[in-house]
């Protein structure tokens, strides 16, 4: 079918795809054009807003890194992420592990059943949580984060890690055991190496929802030193009616597109995943 | 499955010599860790929302007493929760079928093979893949009073300005007046749940067996005959799971009203059940009648979870 298609066709799919591509794209192109634009252009209204009407600059990049809590929201961001990532990958593997191989019947209903919480939004749970982390000590601290954010990653990364498990052959394992291991030394001489890809995975998507979250962060934290990325640069490069619009799109466009590109590589596990295996990815 | 299962007694050394090789206690102490994290940040929370929507609870008074109802029809009959309950409806559904008719003729261009497919789907996917803060704030951007880029393209197209479709002003001041930035909202909920639903529509569109389309060829249906009584229906099972994550995800969210309106304007022109539980609960300090605004949440997910389960169940006797 590819080889005879019409003009007509290959007009209409590059068409439409066009279309879709400035639909979504469109914020990005415009944030980027935005974070070099001086002042005295970027301001005046008469300007032409879709070419650099006078000559780009780098002020407002520097500016973000150098008088702003930018970087202290990277750093929090990356410690709540990367302990987010070791707390979700402890607790789900094994749990992925004995629902697969050891549950029998229910671990099928059981692992449905705690992707299902991963549905649970925080906006159901942010007030009734915000009094346990304040009652915890930890309110206006990134540890409220490290303690809440594995509830929604745990979940989902089970489910993930479970369709990914049942496609690993048993016989390697058993060998492992007949060979005399324990099946704990067979999981970890045999499983665990094969499931690396699968973890990775895991580890990128916690890693992504972490970055992701804006409404627990947003109940929980109000300092500015603890913020991390999704609240610090909608807040606090915010102040009042005053926008620093060129920073401001600098701050989300450095953090946006790598994570972007990250997940992409990812996206197929993550939609087998999404559709309960309805489809295969 | 049965297979191997079949094999691993006989694998098994007779004696177990360590608890841990023993399937009854190993299994449980390996789901532990997720249990305890669900019952203690999940379950008890979600109890927890219930028993203060009972209550009279106040970030200055955190004792709780019963009050039966009250909190809830305080909270109903507040004029601004209705107007949230109905925009949080009405933005589900609205954004929803429009993500449902763009996502089907997205995907189903998606399927075709072409030059520069892979940097298209990259883009096509920016939306899902930035974190939804940052992606709004782009859009906070984009419809500025005064300086959107969005208003300069429709002065140029002349859709906007003096003698014009659009009125005399200069700018359309998307989100300083109610009906212009109830679009806005609808708007910003179609740009980020689209790519969601594209992806999984595109699963599908792949998982169609390519004997079935053969065999549609080599009987001369056409494109659209092939549409019409091969795709749509056999897509019709994985268009429910695109629709449900977009509901949930529209439904509960708070991010893009918040950061995009603050729920105005002038007031509350564009506030959402989620936006609003967190005004009043969060910055109002009314716990109880926060938590009751949140549980309205709630019916629309256990709905969905239901329909989930179903679906999860069609999947596995296929």
């Amino acid at each position: 079918m590819e080889g005879q298609r019409s003009l007509g066709a290959w007009a209409a799919i590059y068409a439409t795809a066009g279309f879709f591509v400035l639909f979504a794209a469109l914020p990005f192109a415009w944030m980027i054009l935005t974070i070099f634009k001086q002042d005295s252009d970027l301001y005046v209204a008469a300007n032409n807003p879709f070419v650099y009407n006078l000559p780009p600059t780098t002020d407002h990049l520097g500016y973000l890194f150098s008088d702003t809590l930018y970087l202290t929201f990277v750093r929090n961001t990356l410690i709540v992420a990367i302990l987010v990532v070791i707390i979700t990958v402890i607790a789900s593997v094994p749990a992925a592990y004995s629902l697969t191989r050891l549950a029998g019947r229910w671990g099928e209903g059981l692992g449905i059943g705690i992707f299902l919480v991963y549905l649970v939004p925080p906006t159901l749970l942010f007030i009734p949580l915000s009094r346990v982390v304040s009652d915890l000590g930890l309110k206006n601290t990134i540890w409220s984060m490290v303690l809440v954010y594995p509830s929604f990653t745990i979940p989902f990364c089970t489910w993930l890690l479970m369709g990914f498990l049942k496609s690993v052959p048993w016989d390697i394992e058993e060998q492992a055991m007949i060979d005399g291991y324990s099946r704990l030394g067979a999981i970890v001489r045999t499983v665990l190496p094969i499931s690396v890809p699968g973890i990775l995975t895991v580890v990128v998507f916690s890693f992504a929802l972490t970055l992701h979250e804006f409404v627990y962060a947003l109940a929980f934290v109000s300092s500015s030193q603890s913020k991390t990325l999704s609240t610090g640069v909608t807040t606090e490069l915010i102040r009042g009616d005053v926008f620093f619009w060129q920073s401001l799109m600098a701050a989300a466009a450095i953090v946006a597109l790598p994570v972007a590109l990250l997940y992409n590589f990812f996206l197929d596990r993550f939609i087998a995943g999404f559709t309960l295996g309805a489809v295969k990815g | 499955m049965s297979a191997p299962a079949a094999v691993q007694p006989a694998a098994r050394p007779s004696v177990p010599r360590y608890w841990m090789d023993r399937e009854g206690i190993l299994g449980p102490v390996m789901l532990l860790p997720v249990v305890v994290y669900i019952v203690a940040l999940v379950g008890f929370p979600l109890v927890l929302a219930l028993i203060y929507s009972f209550s009279d609870v106040t970030v200055g008074d955190q004792t709780i007493n019963w009050v039966g109802f009250e909190t809830f029809s305080q909270a109903m009959a507040n004029p601004t929760f209705r107007l949230a309950l109905r925009n949080t409806l009405l933005f589900t559904l609205i954004s929803q079928i429009v993500v449902l008719v763009l996502g089907n003729i997205l995907a189903l261009v998606l399927s075709a093979d072409f030059p520069g497919k892979r940097l298209v789907r990259f883009l096509i996917l920016l939306p899902w893949t930035t974190p939804i803060a940052l992606g709004v704030i782009g859009w906070l951007w984009l419809l500025d009073g005064l300086y959107s880029p969005i208003d300069a393209l429709l002065r140029m197209i002349g859709l906007l300005g003096p003698d014009t479709l659009f009125g005399p002003g200069r700018n359309m001041l998307w989100l300083a007046q109610p009906d212009t930035a109830q679009i806005s909202v609808v708007l910003v909920h179609v740009w980020r749940t689209l790519p969601l639903a594209t992806v999984i529509l595109l699963a599908g569109l792949t998982a169609i067996p390519q004997d079935l389309r053969d065999a549609a060829n080599v009987d001369g249906a056409g494109f659209f005959r092939q549409l019409v009584y091969i795709r749509i229906p056999l897509l019709l099972p994985i268009m429910a799971v695109a629709v449900l994550y977009g509901i949930v995800f529209t439904f509960t969210d708070m991010t893009v009203v918040y950061l995009l309106t603050r729920g105005g304007p002038p007031v509350d022109s564009t506030q959402v059940l989620a936006s609003w539980a967190y005004f009043k609960g969060i910055e109002g300090g009314n716990l109880a009648e926060g938590a009751a605004t949140a549980v309205f949440l709630f019916p629309a997910l256990a709905g969905v979870a239901a329909l989930m389960l179903r679906m999860a169940r069609r999947a596995e006797t296929n």
